[in-house]
């Protein structure tokens, strides 16, 4: 039974209010990956830098706080694609409920 | 080759182009209202009015567009393009046109029409290139730009560019940064080069100061610097620089974009308003220089237009750039960099960057939109100039990709969106090509650029290039970046 949420062209969610873990999982579903525990830790540090700043965190940074919480085996952008191959940074942001950063990027 | 067609970007969200001033959607009585705001602009621009008269089809555009390269679609031909706009114009502003119209290839506005406008006014970068080749000095910008800006007032905004000038507009800046996310960065990024920089050789920490207002310098960057990859690398090169040099600089956050989506969208009043943020912010700052980082879209408004944008700004009104600014304009980072160099300020010392093959890609905003320094080819030699200095092997691609006939990256001008990643693979492809041909020769290792736009677009589309071997290993990287790490630092050996 898929979840029908209001999200915009690209598949990101409009209001964030409407997120649920177990959206997030569906939405991971539909691109064939399973949430683990590793990919858990990413999309709650991207929500809880987003509740801080209003946008989601530059690479470098979530790359550098990952690697400060969660081991410095995993503080690295190659550890990062393989949990979300699309990138960490729009693809994360997907998951965890947040618009996804526009600009030059 | 990649192929998906026809191309039709996304179109802009209801409330973004609601609060951009544009209707939310399609209105009933478009024809009617494209047709006149057609004439408005039009009439309203010189170089548009003779546009619209002086095509004689000789055809030397029509192999010089590189999305008409990349994707053989032979609409995609500069001639072809300006037509759609061109036809319906005289088949409406004009006396054959409106009696006669079969007599002249003048055609009707109708929904077919409009529809090959939204696509093929957004396949366009507004690269100038084709603009180089014609003997008329056609350019094709001039054309997209009032048809997308005739879209907007329809209610066919393209959803990439509409919400970048709406956030840019509202927040500051295009990635919708607050301040206080802007200052995590800059917090985050000393911290990085406390920890890799020897304190002593480089006399202390080097900072990346926000709203100084001692600086003597405003530096304004486009704002993936703050967050995208390889971009970060160049602002931490220019800090490095800047602080070997002893320049008391700064970063705003009123003036926290350098890009201006304004002008590629085709609307004056916007472009303006973007602009006058970084007059604001010089003023506000008490800063007598403004430089504009690593941008492309940023120098071709603040180089080449700033003046005569600020003469219609009503919040600067009566006074002219000479009041706000020494040199009377805004300068391009490179000049400050080359102008260090050549005084002694800075030493750079190119075998730190041992083992790079590098080569250079001339953004068309650089190369054909506004001049740097004071010689003709100033945008051309003054990047060189870093570069030589900065690294022992220079190669430049094939003559007639590079300089002012460089191929744009084919992300520019509001085509780096993600929905058109199958049309910027292909608009990238002359430009793979003539790497390609550097790297078989060279073994060209890393491709230096001076545009947020260019690093993300070459960055990302490289590794699909179809070019009969894997660009994937080439490292597409800021000039700056180049140029911190040949950087000699102000007390070296002193630890």
């Amino acid at each position: 039974m898929t979840m029908k949420v209001d999200t915009d062209p690209e598949g990101y969610l409009r209001e964030r209010s409407n997120w649920t873990r177990a959206l997030a999982e569906q939405m991971a579903a539909a691109d064939d990956i399973e949430l683990s525990e590793a990919h858990w830790e990413v999309i709650e540090f991207l929500q809880e830098y987003y509740t801080q700043y209003e946008i989601a965190p530059a690479i470098r940074i979530l790359t550098k706080q990952i690697g400060k919480r969660f081991g410095k085996e995993k503080g690295n952008s190659r550890y990062l694609y393989e949990l979300f191959p699309r990138g960490p940074a729009k693809q994360a942001c997907r998951y965890a409920g947040l618009p996804k950063p526009t600009g030059c990027v | 080759m990649t192929r998906s067609y026809p191309i039709i970007p996304l179109v802009s969200e209801s409330s973004t182009s609601e609060a951009l001033g544009y209707p939310g959607e399609l209105v009933d009585d478009w024809q009617q209202i494209a047709i006149v705001r057609l004439g408005e602009l039009v009439n309203g621009n010189r170089a548009l009015a003779v546009f619209m008269d002086t095509c004689t089809r000789c055809g030397a555009c029509a192999d010089k567009c590189h999305f008409g390269i990349g994707t053989k679609d032979p609409r995609n031909m500069p001639v072809a393009r300006q037509e759609l706009l061109r036809s319906v114009w005289r088949r409406y502003h004009t006396f054959f046109g409106r009696h006669l119209p079969w007599l002249v290839g003048a055609r009707d506005l109708d929904r077919a029409m409009l529809d090959d406008w939204y696509s093929y006014f957004h396949q366009c970068s507004e690269c100038r290139r084709c603009a180089v080749f014609c003997p008329k000095g056609i350019d094709t910008t001039e054309v997209t730009m009032a048809g997308r800006e005739i879209l907007a007032t329809v209610g066919l905004g393209q959803r990439y560019s509409q919400t970048i000038v709406e956030k840019a507009g509202r927040l500051g800046n295009n990635l919708g940064m607050k301040p206080a996310a802007i200052a995590n960065v800059l917090e985050n990024l000393e911290e990085d080069l406390a920890d890799e920089l020897d304190e002593h050789e480089w006399g202390g920490p080097v900072r990346l100061p926000l709203d100084d207002s001692s600086a003597d310098v405003l530096l304004v960057v486009p704002s993936a610097d703050f967050f995208a990859e390889p971009h970060v690398d160049g602002l931490l090169g220019l800090a490095k620089v800047l602080h070997a040099a002893g320049v008391r600089w700064t970063l705003s956050s009123e003036a926290s974009e350098a890009a201006n989506f304004g002008l590629f969208a085709g609307n004056t009043k916007h472009e303006r308003e973007l602009a006058s943020r970084l007059v604001s912010a010089a003023l506000a700052l008490g800063t007598r220089r403004l430089v504009i980082g690593e941008c492309g879209h940023a120098w071709r408004v603040a180089g080449a237009r700033l003046a005569a944008l600020m003469a219609q700004m009503p919040e600067h009104k009566g006074i002219t750039l000479h009041d706000v600014l020494d040199a009377g304009r805004a300068e391009h980072v490179c000049e400050l960099s080359h102008e260090l160099l050549v005084s002694g300020r800075i030493a750079l010392d190119a075998t730190r960057n041992s083992g790079k093959v590098v080569s250079y890609h001339d953004s068309c905003n650089i190369a054909r939109g506004a001049a740097m320094g004071q010689t003709v080819d100033g945008a051309f030699e003054l990047p060189r100039a870093l570069l030589r200095a900065s690294v022992e092997s220079f190669v430049e691609m094939p003559r007639g990709t590079t300089h002012r006939e460089t191929y744009c990256c084919g992300g520019g001008g509001g085509m780096l969106a993600d929905d058109l990643v199958n049309v910027r693979i292909n608009g990238a492809s002359p430009r793979a090509h003539a790497l390609a041909e550097v790297v078989k020769s060279h073994q060209v290792t890393h491709l230096a650029a001076i545009c947020a736009i260019c690093k993300t677009q070459l960055s990302t589309v490289l590794p699909l290039a179809e070019v009969g071997f894997d660009l994937v290993k080439i490292d597409v990287v800021s000039l700056h970046a180049l140029v911190g790490d040949a950087l000699v630092p102000p007390h070296p050996g002193e630890s």
